[in-house]
């Protein structure tokens, strides 16, 4: 029943990674770097679903799962970094947190 | 069903287009939550149900809510939204878009140039899943917890704030 080539869910994958990585290039919000990051993370996370059912084994998945535990850790950590910058440097600025001051 | 496929692709291309153009950060937000959603049909579609709940439920729901409790606990006003027009501004998106897309172009190309798959997609039920991550995958799942554990250390520790001794007589920051 299913009939989708496996290069219509590659390009997919392709697709989503790279407009996550241009959001990343192109703001200069730190929150939206950390949206276009997560684009990302569940971009490469699709490629993986592909490939394992693709091969039917269940490897993709399990990384997926892998996937997913690390991108809501680094989440909070990123949020808990935000609030810092925001309540240090009263901006959301990217750029605004180019130094280093202990 | 490859239509079906295709029109999902669709939705999600679209909907993540539309998060990397808004302004304003809660409607990327509502933006990235339907294109969490068309991910996770998409999943449905090729055979592992399982990731596409756990997609909705932790992508959409938990992690999206996270960036909203921050938004909110930022409170942005509307100079915000003008300062990221600003901050968009006109020429400067032009270089990355460009070498980005010419990356896209190669990666494509290399995905259609190969030889076209003949087998389908099968299914891959949570059982499979469960016992593969049980089995060879356990030592992945311990440093999974360790990971998980020092991220809500590092997320305590980063979010903590001074406290303020708020006196009559006696107000100075302490830290």
């Amino acid at each position: 029943m299913n009939k989708v080539p496996i290069e219509a869910g590659l390009i997919l994958a392709g697709i989503l990674f790279m407009l996550g990585l241009i959001s990343v290039l192109i703001r200069r919000n730190i929150i939206f770097m950390l949206i276009s990051v997560e684009v990302m993370l569940n971009a490469a996370g699709l490629a993986f679903i592909v490939a394992g059912s693709r091969w039917g084994q269940a490897d993709g998945q399990v990384m997926f799962i892998f996937i997913l535990t690390m991108a809501a850790a680094e989440v909070s950590v990123g949020l808990a970094l935000i609030l810092q910058i925001y309540h240090q440097l009263k901006t959301l600025d990217s750029d605004a947190a180019n130094k280093m001051k202990g | 069903m490859q239509l079906t496929f295709y029109v999902t692709s669709a939705i999600a291309i679209i909907a993540t287009l539309m998060v990397i153009t808004r302004h304003n950060l809660i409607h990327a937000l509502l933006y990235l939550v339907v294109s969490f959603l068309a991910v996770a049909v998409a999943f449905y579609m090729l055979g592992a149900p399982f990731m596409a709940a756990l997609e909705v439920i932790i992508y959409a729901g938990a992690i999206v809510v996270l960036i909203i409790f921050v938004i909110m606990m930022l409170n942005l006003k509307q100079e915000s939204v003008e300062q990221e027009k600003q901050w968009m501004g006109d020429g400067i998106i032009l270089g990355p878009v460009l070498l980005s897309v010419v990356l896209l172009a190669e990666l494509l190309y290399i995905i259609i140039a190969g030889e076209p798959s003949t087998s389908n997609f099968q299914m891959v039920d949570a059982k499979a899943v469960g016992l593969s991550l049980y089995g060879p995958y356990v030592i992945g799942v311990e440093l999974s917890g360790i990971l998980l554990m020092s991220g809500i250390v590092g997320a305590y520790h980063l979010g903590r704030q001074k406290k303020k001794i708020v006196h009559r007589f006696l107000e100075k920051p302490v830290d």
